[in-house]
């Protein structure tokens, strides 16, 4: 077998074939999901009422239970797993370390405490969610700030100072929890594990995901040389400087974006990138997009689940993403045979 | 057309000076050794050559441009150079990881060129990897590794090498081959070539000149047969080193 014509580029730019039937499939994930999300709920709606709905409002109860709550909740779920993945993505990158998340430099415990505080004062709505995106920022900066003293921004002084400014946070959120009412600890518990039935999005958060997979696609050839080491990379020609600061900060609106809007969702962030490394994809020309769409479609998987298990009563969306992520990563980990 | 010049060069780490008014002129089809004991500074000099790491003074020269002014890509596809750590194995393949020598010259955002493609596999070839061009990089033995590394700055095409220790983890029939690929880049690309290396033999070998450093920031530097012998390395090592000749070669060995 030749291998020149094995990897002979195909017509689009993707590598190969394989490669592409990844990011098909995940396509096809995404639409499932977005459709699994529109039809489950208290109020039923079938497939044709959904389709007619969506080409031409009518004025009954299903278009506004579909106008008012379920496509906007799916655009927030599809948004926040987006950008918490891409942000996963991104932080391993920078800190070349497979444990990063989009949390581990503390920007969910700044926006917790935030808005943690903002329940205390009993606020709610767009208060409780500047509150949160408040905090993260503080926190990015705080990080930023410490980290870049004295010129020396080595990825484990970010590490380190991220997790110790974590740690800090943590201490915070405790006395929060302790010293609050039990009517307000419900709410505070369940914005720490992700919920987003109070969740809010805008076209702005959608453009921000947008504007990621776009300024990521750009950034991807650069990634792909960036994690093999620094020196690699500014012997390729990368200013890793400036690099590292646009990564740096990109990941940190993502998360703080996300986390505004439906509150620390765990495990996306994290195992999204790995699944879909362990599924082949490591060329972040492939990974960004494929993030995106895996991490989309498994948050509105996730809460889809989260409002129906117990209908009608709903679980935080972060306890979902646990409770499924956890045995599909072990099975993928497990299935998956290394060459 | 390649040429490094070096102006004036003091370079320091920390408190330890490599070298004071280092001056010299690395032109096409040269082969230079940089020879020096444990923590003489090999590293460091190579490093600065590439802007990697700040000079104290002097001035290093790339085509009779300044190394600083000239754009980093364009610096890239001019020099290359291969570190003395390896690559971190974090999951890559092999074709993947030779494909990023050609980051320097790609045109297109997302698609790869069907020429650095061909590019990168003929480098590949070139060290006997090509039949492991999907393998795990973490799988590969040290060897196979120092290979790869190689493959990858061949592919990078740059017509100034810089090469740290590249002997590293090769058996001697790689290590015969590697300098007979870097013979044929060097004609070829009318390149030339800058190889710091603890093995005096693979230097008198291969370099037709040579810098050695000593310590306090003086060395030597000239002609192989000039600097290469048994008082000059024995002082510069700190180590009585003798020398055998036989069969139009010199071979060195420390007593």
């Amino acid at each position: 077998m030749n291998p020149i014509a094995n990897h002979r580029p195909r017509d689009f730019f993707l590598i190969s074939n394989k490669q592409f039937l990844l990011f098909a499939l995940l396509s096809i994930l995404a639409i499932i999901s977005i459709l699994l999300s529109l039809l489950s709920g208290s109020v039923d709606i079938s497939v044709s009422q959904l389709l007619n709905n969506l080409f031409h409002a009518e004025n009954n109860l299903q278009t506004q239970v579909l106008q008012e709550i379920r496509i906007p909740r799916t655009i927030a779920a599809f948004t926040t797993g987006g950008l918490l993945a891409l942000s996963g993505v991104i932080m391993q990158v920078l800190l070349r370390n497979p444990l990063a998340d989009p949390y581990i430099l503390g920007i969910s415990g700044g926006a917790a405490v935030g808005a943690l505080s903002a329940i205390l004062l009993g606020l709610s709505g767009l208060w409780l969610s500047n509150a949160a995106f408040f905090g993260a920022l503080l926190s990015i900066l705080l990080v930023f700030g410490i980290a870049n003293k004295f010129g020396n921004w080595s990825v484990t002084r970010l590490l380190l100072t991220g997790v110790v400014v974590s740690a800090g946070w943590g201490a915070v959120i405790n006395i929060l929890l302790t010293t609050s009412s039990t009517n307000n600890v419900q709410s505070m518990l369940f914005w720490l594990m992700g919920d987003l039935s109070q969740s809010r999005v805008g076209l702005a958060h959608f453009g921000l995901l947008v504007l990621g997979l776009a300024g990521g696609l750009m950034l991807s050839r650069s990634l792909n040389v960036l994690i093999r080491g620094e020196l690699v990379a500014a012997s390729l020609g990368i200013d890793v400087r400036a690099l590292r600061l646009i990564l740096y900060f990109s990941a940190s609106v993502f998360t703080a974006t996300a986390v505004t809007i439906a509150g620390s969702v765990g495990f996306v962030g994290l195992i999204v990138p790995h699944m879909l490394r362990l599924m082949g994809a490591r060329d972040h020309r492939l990974l960004i997009p494929c993030s995106i769409l895996l991490g989309g479609s498994f948050l509105v998987i996730a809460d889809s689940l989260a409002r129906t298990i117990i209908a009608p009563q709903q679980l935080p969306v972060g306890v979902v993403t646990a409770i499924i992520g956890v045995p599909a990563f072990i099975i993928i980990l497990r299935t998956t045979i290394r060459k | 057309m390649a040429t490094l010049e070096i102006q004036a060069l003091e370079l320091q780490i920390g408190e330890k000076l490599v070298c004071r008014n280092l001056n010299l002129c690395i032109q096409e089809n040269e082969r230079w050794g940089l020879l020096g004991k444990n923590g003489a500074g090999k590293t460091t000099l190579l490093h600065s050559l590439l802007g990697l790491r700040p000079i104290t003074s002097g001035h290093i020269l790339i085509d009779g441009k300044e190394l600083a002014k000239l754009p980093r890509m364009e610096l890239a596809a001019k020099i290359g150079i291969l570190f003395q750590q390896g690559l971190s194995t974090l999951p890559a393949t092999v074709f993947e990881t030779v494909m990023l020598g050609r980051h320097p010259h790609v045109q297109s955002l997302l698609r790869d060129n069907p020429a650095d493609v061909a590019i990168a596999h003929k480098a590949l070839a070139a060290f006997d990897l090509d039949a492991l061009s999907d393998r795990e990089i973490d799988t590969l033995s040290g060897g196979e590794l120092q290979r790869l590394s190689l493959a990858m700055l061949v592919a990078q095409t740059p017509q100034i090498f810089l090469l740290d220790e590249p002997s590293n983890h090769l058996d001697v029939a790689f290590q015969v081959k590697l300098l007979s690929i870097l013979e044929q880049k060097i004609s070829e690309q009318s390149a030339c070539l800058l190889m710091a290396t603890h093995d005096i033999n693979l230097a008198a070998r291969f370099c037709d000149r040579i810098i050695l450093l000593k310590d306090e920031g003086e060395f030597l530097i000239g002609e192989r047969d000039e600097i290469l012998n048994e008082e000059n390395l024995s002082a510069a090592y700190n180590c009585p080193i003798k020398s055998l000749s036989g069969e139009g070669r010199t071979l060195f060995y420390p007593l």
